[in-house]
């Protein structure tokens, strides 16, 4: 199994000189310099050659990229046009607002989905599960963004109950008002992520206990005595535990990928609003450094899970 | 033929014509014949399905009759008009532009960007789930590593950023650089159905008779899981509307000027029209859900019609 593990790892290596390559190549592509906005506009043209020489953005592309990985180990991603403030704090002031917001969303889902997963399995067929299903069904198909914008309209504005902007409310001052209005502001779209993004666990679960239903040891424990309720609670659902626990890794990748859409409409000031507002001011430094980090932590999501998995499911071990 | 085979056998005309009409009977019916009985079997089904075609045929058309230009012209009389009124039947928004011309247009756009997305990014991961199934081996090893790079590139933030390098784009452009990340569902699904595939029988007896492996890939391996394509193809079709109104809705879908659901959505970002103008985004949030719906609805009566355990139309 750790032959498994390591492989995994060695194939990440590639994955990621060939993400940090393109990344590159598409801040490379995008319009204006690294000086734009931070010199003088009388400057004289030449002069601007002449730091554009001395900073090595004439030199060939591969020399640049290499300059940019080893700025990029010792954590100088440059500075941010709009702040003017190095790219590496600003997003460190904000990465934890999207985990938190992520890891809250990712709780509320898994509380939600395990006990109807086990539930729709064991009333197989019946009216729960049918219940269930529709509701998985209807959750998946809709657009998410859709769903928050009518969340916030519903929940946000027309009943008050939730606010509909930013991370804390101003008047926060000590430390338990602060954890306690942190908190509310992300309990709306956390609830809303968790409510219609169960899909997922929900039919894995649902399919998982169907299956043990008809399985030996089930009917070995039923033979035994063991109350249905036992069975369900240490057989059953301690067996679909594990994988389960294995879709977390893709979980926090989808989230991150909603996050852009869920702080846009809340105006939450996490990563993802932070990317759409650089995008219009076109903060090319943030932008790329987003980028570059999102794709570092879908790949460490997708591996958690193989890993997960690999340890759970001998089938799926990489030859 | 058939002359000869008279002559040579007992068997009278009126037999003959009456085997016939049994063997016919019973042959297996045709995959659109399936289909069209589990719909009829199934009324909200049904339902579905009339009120997409119905809805899609009614925009295309009616988006012929709007002078889009001049539709998108401000006309500060009619600014945030209440809906239900004579020439705003569902009222106007900050310009003064007519919400429900806007929705026709509007549908016409985001519709046509989801078949053509679909038609793109379904066509390059049906070749490619299908190349990398039936090849296996390295090929398959190499494609598979491919499409885990591209699954773990954050999409959304992709698309944005493409969209931003271009200089001019248009709703063509717009659909290719979505088809660039949305074909690795439809290729995983193609994938692991075409390596049961070719497993079977055919496929082996078919190579040994040196069939060329194209042919045997597009001409006998597809034919064969054409159902699982065509419920593919449904659901995708659901799910690409949601993501070119999702990103028109950040506002990095169509430009401002070409309305599409998701920029009406936009209209919701300001606090001001999300409560006192409601009918500048309710109706295009609303049309959304239920296209999404019924799309998915009718692509899960494909697949039951796919699945012979499952049917519910009974076949005569």
């Amino acid at each position: 199994m750790w032959k498994t593990i390591l492989r995994r790892f060695l194939i990440m290596i590639p994955e990621v000189i060939i993400l940090s390559i393109l990344v590159f190549l598409l801040a490379k592509a995008m319009p204006g310099d690294p000086f734009t906005g931070s010199i003088n506009p009388k400057a004289d043209p030449a002069q601007i050659k002449h730091l554009m020489r001395i900073n090595g953005l004439y030199d060939p592309w591969y020399q640049q990229y290499w300059n940019w990985v080893v700025h990029l180990f010792h954590g100088n991603l440059g500075n941010s046009y709009q702040y003017q403030e190095p790219v590496t704090r600003l997003i460190a002031g904000r990465a934890g607002n999207t985990l938190w917001l992520a890891l809250f969303t990712m709780i509320l889902t898994y509380a939600f989905a395990l006990p109807m997963g086990v539930y729709a399995g064991r009333h197989e067929g019946k009216l729960p599960d049918t219940i269930i299903r529709v509701y998985t069904y209807v959750t998946y198909c809709i657009p998410f963004f859709v769903i928050l914008v009518l969340g916030i309209w519903i929940f946000g504005y027309v009943f008050g109950w939730f606010p509909t902007t930013g991370s804390i409310s101003s008047d926060a001052s000590s430390w338990l008002s602060t954890i306690g209005s942190r908190f509310y502001h992300i309990l709306l779209p956390g609830l809303l992520g968790a409510l219609f993004g169960t899909v997922n666990i929900v039919q894995y679960l649902r399919s998982e206990v169907i299956d043990a239903k008809h399985s030996d040891y089930v009917r070995t424990a039923r033979s035994k005595g063991v109350p249905n309720k036992d069975i369900y609670r240490h057989h059953i659902f301690r067996n679909s535990l594990l994988p389960i626990a294995a879709f977390a890794g893709y979980s926090i990748t989808g989230l991150l990928n909603g996050s852009i859409f869920t702080e846009t409409v809340f105006s939450y000031p996490g990563m993802g609003l932070l990317f759409v507002n650089s995008i219009s001011y076109r903060d090319y430094t943030v932008i790329t450094a987003l980028v570059l980090i999102y794709g570092i932590l879908n790949l460490i999501g997708t591996l958690l899970s193989d890993i997960i998995l690999s340890i759970v499911d001998p089938r799926i071990r990489i030859q | 033929m058939a002359e000869n085979f008279e002559q040579h056998s007992d068997v009278s005309a009126a037999d003959l014509a009456r085997l016939t009409q049994e063997a016919q009977a019973e042959a297996t019916p045709s995959t659109a014949k399936i289909i069209w009985s589990e719909f009829k079997a199934d009324k909200p089904a049904m339902a579905a399905l009339i009120i997409i075609v119905g809805f899609i045929v009614f925009v295309m058309i009616g988006a012929l009759f709007i002078n889009t230009p001049k539709m998108m012209e401000t006309n500060i009389m009619a600014y945030f008009n209440q809906p239900f009124t004579s020439d705003f039947w569902l009222g106007a928004d900050s310009g003064g532009r007519s919400v429900a011309k806007q929705l026709i247009v509007g549908s016409r756009n985001s519709i046509g960007i989801a078949i053509g997305l679909t038609a793109i990014s379904s066509t390059f991961g049906i070749c490619w789930g299908l190349i990398s199934g039936y090849f296996n081996g390295y090929i398959d090893w190499g494609m598979q590593r491919i499409y885990d790079f591209m699954m773990m590139l954050p999409m959304t933030m992709m698309i944005i950023v493409l969209v931003t390098i271009i200089p001019h784009y248009n709703s063509v452009t717009l659909t290719l650089i979505f088809s660039i990340f949305y074909w690795e569902g439809t290729s995983r699904l193609i994938r692991s159905r075409t390596l049961a595939e070719s497993e079977k029988d055919y496929v082996a007896a078919s190579r040994t008779s040196g069939t060329n492996h194209w042919k045997i890939i597009f001409r006998e391996i597809m034919p064969n899981i054409s159902s699982l394509i065509i419920v593919d193809c449904t659901l995708s079709f659901a799910e690409n509307i949601g993501v070119e109104t999702g990103l028109s809705y950040l506002g990095f879908g169509l430009p401002s000027q070409t309305p599409s659901l998701g920029t009406m959505i936009a209209n919701a970002n300001d606090p001001n029209n999300i409560t006192q103008y409601w009918w500048t985004w309710l109706p295009a949030a609303l049309e959304i859900i239920i296209l999404c719906l019924s799309i998915s609805y009718v692509g899960q009566v494909l697949r039951r019609s796919a699945d012979a355990s499952q049917r519910q139309g009974s076949i005569n």
